[in-house]
């Protein structure tokens, strides 16, 4: 076991990656000697070669296209999009070529490509360095979606995402690359939970609140506060945004009968939406109340300075405990959280 | 750097700057850059290329058909067009991966594709018949331009490889104002990639004359990314052969990319939902007409005493079993069971799938023995 920071455990995972399949390829936009804007890919083209870690010019759509051609050749390719707001000119190559050609070619042809990004707010970001995309990859079939929230994950749904025959749009909160932890780089992945998994953060009876990223945080302090208050909070850490684990969630549903979903996404057909109406059909009976959101608002990201008032907090958070309690809020004047 | 051409014209319709090694009346021409690539071929070699031709618009004829008689829901008409496809790509080794677009059902045929290959999808049965990796040979493209990354990022692992294939990106004038496109330029002369840009420029995207995409002929660009170019008669098929071998030399010989602009006209409608007479003069299609690739090369071969009623006959066979067998293929499809519509989303389980999966297979299930 070593103390990583995200970041570190990030590196390593793509580090090993590397070492064990030496099909597996890192492209993007200053990955090599500057090792990434946030330093991930940091030491990997000194020690693998230009061949291995590519630089490549500064064109999102030719970096994920580029990478299909070698997937196509055989190649594992895995691409960093250097901030979330820059997938966008990438994203006719994610959603049209990368998601589809396996359904396309009737399964001839494969695309094990992982789709790397800094992802989400919190840190004070320029226009355009904050967004919360994943509702449109999750959106697509073909991709899988995983978000990750801790070092440990991190360095094995890494290693997983690689080593998946699908590809994998694979988010990194960038708040959280500094945040450390405890990883075992010994670990096989074939013993770790598989990268569909979701995961019961802290065991409650009161309340199930779903999260995924840095929300999970957000979540546990929510916990730790609502116990103070005599209320059990179930945290639940989603991992993987497509597939969704419906049986761990459900199992924690049936326990509470009370849910409550938390995203930075804005709210409108975001994934809280899908969580609660899937929910809602697997364990109606079980529901002691209607499930609530805490979402970003329904905005394009903010200017930094006003960035607290977007992403949920922990006083958002347990206001929306509170309603599906069916309690009067004692956490702010506000009503119905949004 | 430019190979050659035309390039002093700021006028992007002007056919006459363009390499040729036939004339419109099919008399044989010296280019003296085509000229040392078109070494070797003999009346053998054009014979063949007629007949991929004349297949090749027997293809094409029986979907335009076959899609009138409601048995393919859309055709994109390749007729006129035959030369810019055989040239090209019978030029290539069967190793080669080939990156075409929606029309080059030439490419697909010369490649070993089947009757079956051609009509299953453009009937609506199946996404693709063929096999990529069989044929070396991506399933047709319809986002413009998309495949040339594609072809960049496979020419990419060739060089990883240590391999001498060469990638080949098809695409039509109007895709070369795609952003993939240029960024796939960019991609293969920064990494120096083996892969060759095949440009049909037909004179329409659409309804969109080639003017709207080029105030410069599509040649010219090349050069300003670092890639080498020639602006052919896409109507010669000896020319457009010569000038891939010359650019599949440059890639495979580890120079990087080449760029080939194929001069060339559609003379159907874009697709069979299309109506040309609404933007295009018939005039305009008259003079093209006149440049037909098959009638060219069969006034040459004529005039070289290769061409005879036998061998005309002989390929009219070969078209007629060709286009028959189409025909066999999309009458007799036979639509596939409906549950495989979840199958090969994903090459690995995905829990969201298998449960719609299990929901849908009960559906169906619940019909039978009714
Ligand atoms: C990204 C994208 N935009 C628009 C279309 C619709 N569309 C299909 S074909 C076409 C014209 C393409 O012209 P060109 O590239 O010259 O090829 P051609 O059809 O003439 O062979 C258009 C606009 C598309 N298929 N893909």
């Amino acid at each position: 076991m070593a103390a990583l920071t995200m970041g570190k455990a990030l590196t390593a995972a793509l580090r090993r990656s590397l070492a064990d399949d030496d099909r597996v390829l890192i492209m993007g936009e200053d990955v090599g000697t500057l090792g990434g804007v946030f330093r991930i890919t940091d030491g990997l083209q000194a020690e693998f070669g230009p061949q291995r870690v590519i630089d490549t010019p500064l064109a999102e759509s030719g970096i994920v296209g580029t990478a299909v051609g070698l997937a196509m050749r055989g190649f594992r390719p895995v691409v960093e999009i250097q901030f979330d707001g820059f997938v966008y000119p990438a994203f006719d190559q994610i959603v049209c070529q990368v998601a589809k050609m396996h359904y396309r070619t009737r399964g001839r042809v494969r695309m094990p490509l992982t789709i790397r990004m800094p992802w989400a707010g919190g840190v004070g970001a320029a226009e355009h360095h904050s967004e919360s995309p994943e509702a449109y990859f999750a959106h697509t079939a073909g991709l899988r979606v995983v978000a990750v929230s801790n070092p440990a994950d991190a360095y094995t749904m890494l290693r997983q995402a690689i080593a998946c025959d699908d590809p994998v749009v694979f988010f990194e909160p960038k708040r959280l690359y500094h945040s450390a932890g405890e990883v075992d780089l010994d670990a096989d992945i074939a013993d770790a939970a598989p990268m569909g998994v979701a995961r019961v953060v802290r065991e409650g009876t009161d309340v199930t609140v779903l999260a995924y990223g840095s929300q999970v945080h957000v979540a546990m302090d929510a916990a730790i506060a609502a116990e103070d208050e005599g209320v059990s909070l179930e945290v639940i850490d989603l991992r993987s945004l497509s597939p969704v684990d419906y049986r761990t969630v459900t199992a924690s549903v049936r326990k509470t009968g009370r849910v409550v979903v938390t995203h930075e996404a804005p709210r409108e057909a975001g994934l809280g939406a899908e969580l609660i109406a899937s929910v809602t059909e697997l364990c109606f009976h079980h529901l002691e109340a209607p499930p609530l959101r805490v979402t970003g608002h329904d905005i394009p990201y903010p200017p930094a300075k006003l960035e607290k008032h977007h992403i949920p907090d922990l006083d958002r958070l347990l206001d929306a405990v509170d309603h599906v309690q069916g309690r009067p809020s004692s956490h702010s004047a506000a009503g119905v959280t949004s | 750097m430019t190979m050659m051409h035309t390039l002093s014209t700021t006028n992007p319709t002007d056919i006459g700057a363009v390499a040729r090694l036939l004339t419109e009346d099919g008399t044989r021409v010296v280019d003296p850059l085509l000229e040392p690539w078109s070494a070797g071929i003999d009346d053998g070699t054009l014979r063949g290329l007629y007949r991929d031709m004349a297949l090749t618009r027997r293809i094409d004829a029986e979907g335009v058909a076959l899609q009138r008689q409601g048995q393919l829901g859309l055709w994109a008409p390749a007729q006129g067009q035959e030369a810019a496809q055989i040239g090209t790509v019978r030029a290539c080794r069967p190793d080669d991966a080939v990156f075409p677009s929606y029309r080059e059902h030439g490419v697909l045929f010369a490649r070993g594709a089947r009757p079956a290959d051609l009509v299953l999808s453009w009937r609506g049965e199946v996404a693709s018949t063929f096999d990529p990796n069989e044929l070396h040979v991506a399933t047709p493209q319809i986002i413009i331009g998309a495949q040339s990354l594609h072809a960049v990022g496979y020419a990419m692992g060739v060089q990883r490889d240590g391999g001498d294939q060469v990638a080949v990106a098809y695409f039509g004038d109007g895709a070369t104002s795609q952003g993939d496109v240029n960024e796939a330029m960019v991609f293969a002369s920064s990494f120096g990639a083996p892969v060759v840009f095949v440009c049909s420029n037909n004179h329409w995207a659409i309804s969109e004359p080639v003017s709207v995409q080029a105030r410069h002929p599509i040649a010219g660009r090349a050069p300003g990314f670092g890639i080498p170019s020639v602006r052919v008669d896409g109507n010669d098929v000896i020319a457009c052969t010569a000038a891939m071998r010359w650019a599949l030399d440059h890639a495979r010989g580890g120079h990087g990319p080449a760029f080939i602009e194929a001069v060339t006209y559609r003379m159907g409608p874009h697709t069979t939902s299309d109506d040309p007479t609404r933007y295009r003069s018939a005039d305009e299609v008259e003079a093209w007409r006149r440049r037909d690739p098959l009638t060219r090369l069969e006034a040459h071969l004529r005039a070289r005493g290769a061409y005879d009623d036998a061998f005309a006959a002989e390929v009219e066979r070969e078209a007629d079993a060709f286009a028959a067998e189409m025909r066999a293929a999309a009458i007799g499809a036979v639509p596939a069971d409906p549950i495989t519509v979840l199958d090969h989303v994903y090459a690995t389980p995905h829990t969201g799938l298998a449960a719609q999966r299990a929901r849908f297979g009960a559906y169906l299930a619940s019909f039978e023995g009714v």
